[in-house]
């Protein structure tokens, strides 16, 4: 089974899927992402699907599970480059992937992230001083 | 309706369905479909297709391209024989999935095609055929 290449970038890690995933595939993506997110104490996850021409509801749940793995560990997920028609598609398959964050591109996303992940550290740091 | 082209293809595995995805998407190209509309039927293919895959124990697909002289569509016919759907009504319902799914195959499918005809019967198996003709919305 193919396997999708996950890189870490610091306290991020970054995936570009690249090709169209079967179903276990992207079970083993979303499996190796929270491994990774564990392994590496990962702030954030920026998933690029800018070269993806359909999503069905298999890969959109893959997505949403993804992000709210990420979560449940601390680490924020964008989700970037999505094409138009394939966001088109979506609505009208009924799936609002909400909850999960997005960006235009690469770029927008990593500032998101880091912005997001910034944010999470300064309630974190309130936290602790009212302690 | 007159067919330019048909060809069936079996579905048994979740590799089978990547590849009914992409056989969908080449026969869209060539009639012509914009991009939306291309993607727009492979998505509800891919639906259609996992659904024999993981709940009918596979099946085959029916592709046909059409041509009337005026319009020119794409059909698709899903045929396994599996443990069919008791209640069709039911399955079609958003958010309902008897395998831990999304729910959104069956009624998704529907909304993304001009034409959803289903069948299906507890014991025989199920046949799914959708359509989409090229400038329709
Ligand atoms: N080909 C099929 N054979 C038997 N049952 C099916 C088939 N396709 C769909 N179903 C039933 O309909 C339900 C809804 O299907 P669907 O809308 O695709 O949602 P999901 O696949 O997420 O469960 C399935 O959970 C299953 O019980
Ligand atoms: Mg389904």
């Amino acid at each position: 089974m193919e396997r999708i290449p996950i890189l870490k970038m610091g306290r991020y890690l970054l995936v570009s899927i690249q090709v169209d995933m079967d179903d276990r595939t992207a079970l083993a993506l979303q499996d190796d992402l929270t491994a990774q997110i564990v392994k590496h104490r990962a702030k954030g996850v920026l998933v690029d699907i800018s070269s993806l021409d359909v999503v069905d509801s298999f890969i959109g749940r893959m997505l949403a599970n993804t992000a709210a793995m990420a979560r449940v560990l601390d680490a924020e997920t964008v989700v970037v480059g999505m094409q138009p028609s394939v966001a088109i598609t979506l609505v009208e398959l009924g799936l609002s992937l909400k909850g999960v964050r997005s960006a235009l591109n690469i770029e927008r996303g990593m500032e998101l992230l880091q912005s997001v992940a910034r944010d999470t550290e300064a309630e974190t740091a309130d936290a602790a001083d009212e302690e | 309706m007159p067919q330019t082209k048909s060809e069936t293809v079996p579905v048994r595995s979740t590799s089978e369905v990547v590849m009914v995805r992409h056989m969908v998407r080449r026969w869209a190209v060539e009639i012509g479909f914009s991009i939306v509309e291309q993607t727009k039927i492979v998505t509800a293919a891919s639906e259609l297709a996992r659904n024999m895959v993981d709940y009918g124990g596979g099946g085959v697909v029916v592709l046909e391209a059409l041509d009337d002289g005026i319009r020119r569509g794409l059909r698709l016919t899903f045929e396994d024989k599996g443990p069919g759907i008791a209640d069709v009504e039911q399955a079609l319902r958003d958010g309902y999935t008897s395998g831990g799914g999304m729910g959104l195959g069956l009624g998704g499918a529907r909304r993304l095609s001009n034409e959803f005809e289903i069948r299906s019967k507890p014991g025989e198996g199920t046949r799914v055929m959708i359509a989409r003709w090229k400038g329709a919305s």
